[in-house]
């Protein structure tokens, strides 16, 4: 038996494939809007029909990075290529990408109708063949009878759904969209993904995404490029960057983590010792390239921490410790513990049962645990 | 605003409105005036109104008023569009900011100065004085502030629907002609409007760069006062002030169907 990361079997991996070429490449990319560096010395490739999200806070360099591939920027040094092909000095109206807009764009003056026809009247495409594609793309986005409507007249939720129509009637091979669930309610958002997903598999597009919404890049994103300052701080698909993050900023940017901080006792085979800061001795196992003496980080996400009355018997890992908070979420449980020896751990319990016997409260006595490779040792 | 209309409001709105109106509507009631003393009640009449369409010297101004008008404001409003959207879309180009300073200085230079260089600029270039003088005279004040209202349109205006066109395959110059000129088109009607009725009103500028036999109604009207007021003035007065004031609403309204049409697309 095999052991991966996460609990998803990966087919397409064309990444992992040293035959395969990048769709699109950039190759050493940098952006300067006048002392600022948007983009700093950047390459990353995406390959075809892949669904790969950047992923960051504003102002990380993502939308830059994007709008460079559109055309509205270009970059300060390095080079863009689409299969191959520079994409220096060609303007965004020669390139073959769409893009979907944060703000959608809509074209008020037009009517649903017209804003999806306006990129294939500008392909030249005969008046027929025109009609027929809009009322395929309005039938597929599920606006049948709304195309004579101006989008004044729709919701939100409709709106975005005109603009991903007009972005892909086209039927471009690359479509770029710039956080385009960010105006949707929650619920609506979580439907959309899946939409998006669908349309991408079933027109078989590549879709370069960009979001500052973890929950919705992990969901979507074959790979997800986790962005801070104009740099990528790692590449990889949505279970490495959450189970094996490659430093402390990723993991805790995805997701919630205890951090704890410690240094290296010794280092045998597999098996790593640390102390940690407070006083808690911690056995780890997994590569981390840490020596004795090194400073360390132990990232362990919530759902890998245990809870109990008492001692685990078999337990590596062990303190003891008094509820601090309790958040009840319906589906999970978190608690907030701290520790005797000061450090607050957060735990998460799956509430699989309705029922449940003895539920531990506020202000209790438990035992926190976790095994020696729940967590990832980071070194920076 | 809701409040409550109190004595005090009443009595301010009243006076300052008389304060603003009654010279007019006094002079919009003497033009149906009987009597040819301008400042004596003789019974209502239209005949000055007929009179007006005797009077062959005022239609000839009228005629050369309204033609200057309608071409002044047409060049006037194309460049001061080309210069507004210069102004807001390339924001870093070299002197911009002594560009922006020349476009709109005009506005708030005196009259007389413009009218005087201009005369000058005419008289050294030996550019006979006409026709063609005042109305040019007339495109050069009256383009700042067409690009004046553009301008502060163009500010509002979300540059993603140009870069969505262009992402659709459009080129610049068509986008700029199918997405942007037909979103701001109100702001540039009320810019036209605008030069139209400075260019209808204006007395100074004309006075010092027109010359024979292209006399605008203001010139004609002015030096007929001199002579002494006749109600046919006074109906003269009446129709111009229809004119204006027709404009002025459809500009108005032209600029509300817009307000009320975004404000209803960004909710």
């Amino acid at each position: 038996m095999t052991k991966s990361l996460g609990n998803i079997r990966r087919t397409f991996a064309p990444w992992n494939d040293p035959a395969s070429r990048p769709y699109i490449a950039f190759e050493n990319v940098t952006k300067r809007f006048g002392d600022f560096t948007a983009v700093d010395d950047l390459t990353l490739h995406v390959y075809e029909r892949e669904f790969f999200s950047l992923l960051g806070a504003s102002g990380c360099g993502k939308t830059t990075l994007l709008r460079m591939l559109a055309g509205f920027e270009e970059p300060t040094a390095g080079d863009i290529l689409l299969e191959g092909r520079s994409l220096k000095g060609v303007p965004p109206h020669r390139r073959p990408v769409n893009m979907m807009f944060q703000s959608y764009a809509l074209f008020p003056h037009m009517t649903v109708e017209q804003n999806i026809a306006f990129g294939l009247r500008q392909e030249g495409m005969a008046r027929g063949a025109v009609d027929q594609r809009v009322a395929d793309m309005l039938k597929l986005v599920k606006l049948g009878e709304f195309g004579k409507r101006k989008p004044h007249q729709l919701s939100g939720g409709q709106r975005q759904r005109v603009a991903l129509a007009r972005a892909i009637a086209k039927r471009p091979k690359l479509l770029i969209l710039d956080e385009p669930l960010g105006a949707l309610d929650k619920k609506l958002r979580e439907e959309t993904q899946f939409e998006l997903m669908d349309l991408q598999q079933e027109l078989g597009l590549t879709f370069m995404i960009v979001t500052h919404d973890q929950e919705e890049a992990m969901t979507m994103s074959d790979r997800i490029a986790v962005m801070d300052s104009g740099r990528i701080l790692q590449i990889g698909t949505p279970a490495e960057i959450y189970e094996a993050p490659s430093s402390r900023f990723v993991a805790d940017f995805v997701g919630s983590v205890n951090m704890l901080e410690g240094t290296v006792e010794t280092v045998s085979g597999e098996m790593t010792e640390i102390s940690g800061k407070d006083g808690l001795a911690i056995r780890v196992t997994g590569e981390s390239g840490a020596g004795a003496g090194d400073k360390v980080w132990l990232a362990i996400r919530p759902e890998k921490i245990r809870v109990s009355r008492n001692r685990p018997e078999n337990g590596a890992n062990a303190a003891e410790g008094e509820v601090w908070d309790v958040g009840y979420l319906g589906d999970m449980t978190l608690f907030n513990v701290r520790l005797d020896t000061g450090a607050i751990v957060k735990a998460s319990v799956m509430n699989s049962r309705r029922e449940v016997e003895d539920p531990i409260g506020h202000e209790d006595r438990i035992w926190v645990s976790f095994a020696p490779d729940a967590g990832i040792l980071l070194t920076r | 605003m809701s409040g409550r209309w109190t004595s005090f409001n009443i009595a301010s709105v009243v006076f300052g409105f008389a304060f603003l109106y009654l010279p007019i509507v006094l002079l919009i009631i003497y033009s149906f005036n009987e009597s040819r003393l301008v400042t004596v009640w003789g019974g209502f009449s239209t005949k000055w109104y007929g009179e007006l369409f005797r009077n062959q010297g005022l239609i000839d101004a009228a005629w050369v008023t309204i033609r200057v008008a309608l071409l002044s404001a047409t060049v006037a409003t194309l460049l001061g569009t080309l210069a507004a959207v210069s102004l807001v879309r390339h924001s870093r180009f070299f002197g911009r900011t002594l560009f922006t300073g020349m476009v709109f200085a005009p506005l708030v230079m005196p009259e007389v100065i413009t009218g005087l260089s201009l005369l000058l600029l005419f008289v050294a270039v030996d550019f006979a004085r006409g026709f063609w003088t005042v109305t040019l005279a007339h495109i050069t004040f009256s383009m700042c502030f067409v690009a004046v209202v553009v301008q502060s349109r163009l500010i509002s205006f979300d540059r993603s629907l140009e870069e969505a066109a262009m992402d659709l395959g459009c080129p610049p110059f068509q986008t700029f002609m199918r997405i942007t000129l037909p979103i701001i088109f109100p702001a540039v009607i009320s810019g036209w409007m605008l030069a139209f009725t400075l260019s209808l009103d204006d007395l100074v500028i004309a006075s010092f760069t027109s010359g024979p036999g292209a006399t605008t109604l203001p010139m004609k009207i002015y030096s007929q006062v001199r002579l002494g007021v006749t109600p046919e003035i006074n109906a003269v007065c009446t129709i111009l002030i229809g004119l204006v004031t027709t404009g002025v609403i459809i500009a108005a309204l032209v600029n509300k169907r817009r307000v009320v049409r975004e404000s209803a697309s960004r909710t």
